[in-house]
């Protein structure tokens, strides 16, 4: 399955309500918000870091962290662009966390 | 024939600060028409949406209890409560609200309180999981 989230882990626990239901196996796209909970170095980033330990295919979309400046990003979190987004989406059943 | 699908629809936001929990209501009892598995998961802040003794009158709303304790009635009867969002809101399972009661014994049916393992699984058999 693959979960989306487009919250910031600062202002808003869908993240941590995300990381809490994600089975092994699972795949995590964070977008537009969501994409801050990437950045390395910040009170958040253990969140990230911990999940990839049991799930390595963790996704940032490039544009949104770009529009962000968002340079250090957390090390083993993939980078997409739009195509590899929909590439996950024909591949996965989808967890939209709105 | 076709597989039924199976849709989940998870309330994650609380009552009455904005439409989700309503509109959310709504879609579950068009959703109820149509021949789907249908699973609802409350959990996070959507847990509130599920206390009983709900007075919206003040406020000029029509409110969504009775609304709950039909859902039974519509085939809807796999309610779910995440444990961990519940204990951390001070809310046990005698806080929740009716939605339906048993057909034979005509005792109320309450959501029942699940650990997120439970959910999990439940989630990665879904075709179709829907925000609310």
């Amino acid at each position: 399955m693959l979960h989306t989230v487009n919250k910031s882990p600062f202002q808003n626990g869908t993240l941590a309500s995300c990381l809490r239901f994600m089975n092994s196996g699972d795949v995590l796209l964070l977008l537009e918000d969501g994409v801050l909970a990437a950045a390395a170095g910040t009170r958040c980033s253990a969140m990230i870091e911990q999940l990839l330990q049991s799930n390595p295919e963790v996704y940032a979309l490039t544009a949104d962290l770009d529009a962000r400046g968002l340079k250090r990003v957390i090390p083993g979190v993939k980078q997409i662009d739009y195509e590899g987004f929909v590439d996950l989406v024909a591949q996965h059943s989808m967890h939209a966390w709105l | 024939m076709a597989e039924v699908k199976k849709i989940m629809f998870t309330v994650r936001k609380a009552p009455h600060g904005s439409i989700y929990v309503y509109e959310g209501l709504e879609v579950k009892l068009i959703m109820a028409a149509y021949d789907a598995d249908i699973s609802v998961v409350f959990m996070d802040d959507g847990v509130f949406a599920l206390q009983k003794g709900q007075n919206t009158k003040a406020l000029g709303i029509k409110g969504f209890e009775a609304t709950y304790g039909a859902l039974v009635d519509y085939e809807i009867s796999k309610i779910y409560v995440d444990r961990e969002s519940l204990l951390s809101r001070g809310m046990t399972e005698a806080d929740l609200l009716v939605i339906g009661e048993d057909e034979e014994s005509e005792e109320p049916l309450h959501p029942q309180v699940v650990d997120a393992d439970f959910i999990a699984n439940l989630m990665a058999q879904q075709h179709n999981i829907l925000c609310f």
